[in-house]
This record gives structure tokens, C-alpha cells and sequence, in this order.
């Protein structure tokens, strides 16, 4: 029984190494990565399922009593993201067939697609600190591999500097958990909150506290640590960048959430008032760097650092409505972000360049891209009824029922400069005279809107079916405010 | 011992950034290297330097050396060995496609 909470590394790590073997195969490699995406959805699906019925599944590696072996707990949080992750790849491994050119295909792309995908799982699921330092080197080196892929002169340039600054975080990670290690000794995350808890938590303490946040905060891009991101999202092809801008980040934010909701939660005069800082300047120079350009690909890009802003700004709050609002954000975001990439991606295949200057009236022919976009481009700024609305309100109701009003506005204007952005690609993009080039582009936005599509029906399904999802949330939200939760579900035999 | 391991991590930590402060990408890569190296150290310190101690944990025993850090070295140690490899290629090909080495050539978004 508690064997199910390693299937969603399991499944995509063999699928990887198996894909790795047919290389050669290209047709049989697409065939069995189709079917093994819907398998794993399917699959983790069903665990979560049982999980939010039944509770917590915890599993002990080696059958290694709680503190001392690597433990994996699936509970109704990590579920919650895994499913949304597989939901993902399920859309990116199908945009991949009709987007890759097929030299990318052969070197790699389905292999590193699925370890990252195991990556991006096993940092979700693992009750280990120092084990998601393990996971993050597996998702970030498949990552490597994957912004690399085809190897053109950007690429190369923005690459090196993705990996030299996810390289220095990495090795701030494991310092800071080897310092934590000296201190409270163990890496064991509900031992380490109940230690945590036991000594309060002092100057030492709240110094590593700090540590990890800037390391996670380099992962999940907030301010001052996001100068890396907008560049090495846009330079890989459209896929990748959709992969990376729904996954990557989230996972650093995730991890935000679990070490400052379960393990220092003892000092928020310091932490939580360091993270609502952060947050508010996250919020507007994200926003303002969306405003700045005029390529479409870095709007969207751009637009996932506010995101980040947001879910950091319900996490520095700390009640219940605000993490409910942030868990609901961060479900959604995965989802937006890369239905925006692969639209934006199918618009710019389709008018040939990505400068917005140059684009124009391309809904008259291609209508249904249009919407969608638009469908999209409401969802990402919040408005009703759409998913993003929803945690927006809980993030921000939260604010001002905590009394950071100055950080709720800041929150609001955002929310309609984030509007202006993709709006403007909208009005450039879609409105306007057509151009006579596009006609020969005409192929080859076929079969890329189906994915985006299929993404934007969990889209209009998060806001309007709040009702199925939102009691879940709440819960975990409730369940995240008290650490004992978690820690009792883990160290109980 | 611990002090002085602690020290000796800080230097290679100090030397580490200035390296990968450098222009050129070979410089930055042996400054990552020793970033790592520092991190290990660091982490086989943490867990106390005793010596000759088994790394047992049973009834009676008062002095043994904890076996958690040494796995965790390993683990680390493995890692940023395939990633220096990794990058190593990565700078080679960068060098080649790019046709420079020199991070100040390596910016700007003429890609555009």
C-alpha cells in the first residue's frame, strides 16, 4: 500500500531509461512516451484520489524506522502538484511531436522530458531535505540537457549562465543543510520540525532559515534572485520553455511553502516579514519587465516572476485563507503558464517572428488561437471566472485581513498591469490588418492548439469547478498551519 | 581539527567566488569546483571529525562516528563531479559555436 508513493518517480525515471535504449526508434519512442504520459496521469490520478479519501501515504525506503532512513510522503499537498505536473507533460509530450524539429527529437528530448519529469515528482513527494537536494540536481541536470537541445548560439550563451547559477545554489543547499545538520542533527523534515519546534527557533536558527530561502528563492526567481529567468526560458524551443516555466520555478516555490509553513515557523517577525518583502518587489519588477519588451515569448516569460510574487506573498502572510490561496495559485499557475507558452509559441511559428511590432490581425485567420489567447490572457490576470481569480482573492483577502494593506494594493495594481501586458499582445498581435506572409505559415500551427486547449479546459474548470477543488485546498491549508499535522502523519509507526 | 577544517573550507569558499567572478568560462568552471570541494569539506565537518570510531550505533556505545554525513558526502561528491563534466563539454561547445570564451562577449539579445 504505502509502495504507491514511489510510482510517480518510478513510472517516467524507467520510461526515461527504457526511451533511452529505443533511441534510434523515433516512431516507437513518440509511441510509448504518448502512452506512458496518459499512463502516469492515470496512474498518480488514482493515488491522490486515495490519498485526499484516506489520508497521508508515507513511505519508509528499506523499511528504515522514520528518522533514520529516506522517507516519502505523499500527502494530499505533493498529490495535488503531482497530478498537475503529469497533467503538464501530458500536454507537453503531445505538443512536442507536432513542435520539435526532429533532430531535437533524436538527441534526447523524450528521455531528459521524462527524468525531468521524475525530478519535478520526487522533489514534490520526498520528506528529506537533503533528498531534495537530490531531486533538484535530478530535475535541474535533465534540465540542463533539455535548455541546451540543439545547440544554436543563444542557447549556448544564456545556458551557461542558467547552469552557473543553478550550480551556486545547489552548492549553497547542501552547506546550508550540512550547517542545519550540525545543529539539529537530522535531515529528516518532520524531525527537523518538531527539533525546530522543541529548542524555538534562535539566532542560528533563523540565520539558515535565511540560507535556504535565498537558495530556493534562486530556484523559484524571486527579487533580487530573478535576472537569470526571462532570458534562458525563451531562448530552448517553445516546449521546453513551457516545461521549464510551468515546473521549474513551482518547485522552488513548493519548497518555500514546506520548509516555512512545517519547519521554522518559530521567528515569523524575521522569515515571514523577509518573505512578504521580497514578494512586493517580486510583483512589481516582474510586472514591470512583462511591460518592457516587446517580444511576445519574454512577455510570458516575464509574467511567471509576479506569479512567483504572488504565491511568496500568501506564504509571508501566513493564515489559513492566504496558503489556501497560494496552494489554489500554484495549481493554477502550472497550468496558465504553460497553456501561454505554447500559444504564444504556435503565434510566433505562425508569424514568423516574435517581435510584436511585426505582428497583426492574426485572428482572422486563425479565430480559435485568438480566443484561446484570450481565454489565457484572463485567466493569467485573474479575472473572474476564470482559475486565477479565485486564489488571487484568497491570497490578497488574506493581506488585508492580516492588515498589509500596502502589499494588497500593490497586489491589485498588479493584477491589472499583468492585464495590460497580455492584453497588448492581443490587441498588436490579433487585432489589426494581416500580414501576407502569414499564408505560407499556414501548416504549422497544426495540431498546437489542441494542447493549449486541453490545458485551458482545467483552466475554465479551476475557477468554475472551485466547488470540487476549493474544500480540498481549505483543508490542506487548515492542515498546513499547524505543523503536528504533518509531523504526526510522518513519525507515527 | 574542526577549526581548522572549517577554515580551510571558507578559504576554498573565498577562492571559489573569485573565480567564478572571471571572464573566462574555464576560470568559472574551476571556481564551481571549488565551490563543491568547500561544500564537502563543510559537510564531513558538520558531522564531527572522530577518528578511528566505528560508525555504529548500538547499546553502550559512547563514542562512534556518525555515518549520516559520510553518505551524504558521497551523494554530493557524485553529483557535482557529473555536472563539472557536464559543464567542462558544455564550455568546449560554447567556445566553438560562440567563438570566444569571454563572458563579457557572451551577452546581449541580438537573437532577437
Amino acid at each position: 500500500m504505502s509502495n504507491l508513493a514511489i510510482l510517480p518517480i518510478l513510472l517516467p525515471l524507467l520510461t526515461g531509461i527504457i526511451l533511452v535504449f529505443l533511441n534510434k526508434r523515433l516512431p516507437l519512442v513518440r509511441l510509448i512516451t504518448r502512452i506512458m504520459v496518459l499512463v502516469n496521469l492515470a496512474v498518480v490520478s488514482i493515488i491522490a484520489f486515495n490519498v485526499i479519501q484516506n489520508g497521508t501515504i508515507v513511505l519508509k525506503a528499506g523499511d528504515w524506522t522514520v528518522p533514520y532512513g529516506i522517507v516519502l510522503v505523499a500527502d494530499p499537498l505533493a498529490m495535488l502538484l503531482v497530478v498537475t505536473a503529469n497533467i503538464i507533460s501530458v500536454a507537453c509530450a503531445f505538443y512536442a511531436f507536432k513542435s520539435l524539429d526532429e533532430q531535437r527529437e533524436r538527441y534526447y528530448f523524450y528521455p531528459l522530458f521524462q527524468l525531468l519529469i521524475a525530478g519535478v515528482s520526487g522533489a514534490f513527494l520526498t520528506g528529506d531535505l537533503f533528498n531534495l537536494f537530490v531531486f533538484f540536481e535530478v530535475l535541474l541536470i535533465a534540465s540542463y540537457g533539455l535548455i541546451v537541445l540543439g545547440g544554436t548560439k543563444e542557447q549556448f550563451r544564456e545556458s551557461f549562465k542558467y547552469i552557473i547559477i543553478n550550480l551556486f545554489s545547489s552548492m549553497l543547499f547542501v552547506t546550508t543543510v550540512s550547517f542545519l545538520y550540525a545543529v539539529v542533527g537530522t535531515v529528516n523534515m518532520a524531525q527537523l520540525a518538531e527539533r525546530v519546534g522543541e529548542v524555538q527557533q534562535d539566532g542560528v536558527l533563523t540565520t539558515i532559515a535565511i540560507l535556504l530561502l535565498i537558495v530556493f528563492a534562486t530556484k523559484g526567481a524571486l527579487f533580487p534572485l530573478y535576472f537569470w529567468l526571462p532570458k534562458s526560458y525563451t531562448v530552448p524551443p517553445t516546449v521546453i520553455s513551457a516545461l521549464f516555466g510551468a515546473l521549474l520555478t513551482k518547485v522552488g516555490v513548493y519548497s518555500i511553502l514546506r520548509v516555512f509553513s512545517l519547519i521554522f515557523v518559530y521567528n515569523l517577525s524575521v522569515t515571514h516579514q523577509v518573505l512578504l518583502i521580497m514578494a512586493g518587489f517580486t510583483l512589481v519588477f516582474g510586472v514591470i519587465g512583462a511591460l518592457s519588451t516587446n517580444n511576445v515569448q519574454l512577455i510570458i516569460a516575464y509574467n511567471i516572476i509576479p506569479a512567483v510574487g504572488y504565491m511568496i506573498l500568501g506564504i509571508g502572510v501566513f493564515s489559513a485563507t492566504a496558503l489556501a490561496g497560494t496552494v489554489y495559485y500554484l495549481l493554477h499557475d502550472m497550468i496558465i503558464k504553460a497553456a501561454l507558452f505554447f500559444l504564444v509559441g504556435a503565434m510566433v511559428a505562425y508569424a514568423g517572428t516574435s517581435d510584436l511590432r511585426k505582428m497583426g490581425g492574426i485572428i482572422k485567420n486563425q479565430p480559435l488561437l485568438g480566443w484561446l489567447f484570450f481565454i489565457g490572457a484572463l485567466a493569467l490576470a485573474g479575472l473572474p471566472p476564470f482559475s486565477g481569480f479565485i486564489g488571487k482573492l484568497l491570497i490578497l483577502r488574506g493581506a488585508f485581513e492580516e492588515g498589509h494593506y500596502v502589499l494588497g494594493v500593490i497586489g491589485l495594481v498588479t493584477s491589472l498591469l499583468i492585464l495590460l501586458s497580455v492584453i497588448r499582445i492581443f490587441i498588436n498581435g490579433f487585432w489589426g490588418e494581416p500580414k501576407s506572409e502569414y499564408v505560407q505559415n499556414e501548416n504549422s500551427i497544426k495540431g498546437k492548439i489542441l494542447p493549449a486547449a486541453f490545458l485551458l479546459v482545467f483552466t475554465v474548470f479551476l475557477g468554475l469547478g472551485a466547488e470540487f477543488i476549493y474544500p480540498t485546498v481549505q483543508t490542506i491549508a487548515d492542515q498546513m498551519i499547524d505543523p503536528a499535522n504533518y509531523i504526526d502523519s510522518v513519525m507515527k509507526e | 581539527m574542526e577549526i581548522i577544517m572549517s577554515v580551510l573550507a571558507g578559504i576554498l569558499f573565498t577562492a571559489g567566488v573569485y573565480m567564478i567572478l572571471q571572464k573566462q568560462i574555464l576560470k568559472i568552471i574551476i571556481g564551481t569546483a571549488l565551490l563543491s570541494h568547500g561544500a564537502h569539506l563543510f559537510i564531513i565537518t558538520m558531522g564531527k571529525l572522530n577518528r578511528g570510531k566505528p560508525p555504529i550505533l548500538s547499546e553502550g556505545v559512547t563514542s562512534y562516528a556518525d555515518p549520516l554525513p559520510q553518505a551524504l558526502i558521497l551523494t554530493s561528491i557524485v553529483i557535482s563531479f557529473g555536472v563539472t563534466s557536464f559543464l567542462l563539454v558544455l564550455a568546449y561547445r560554447t567556445y566553438q559555436t560562440n567563438g570566444t570564451d569571454n563572458m563579457e562577449k557572451l551577452r546581449g539579445n541580438d537573437h532577437e
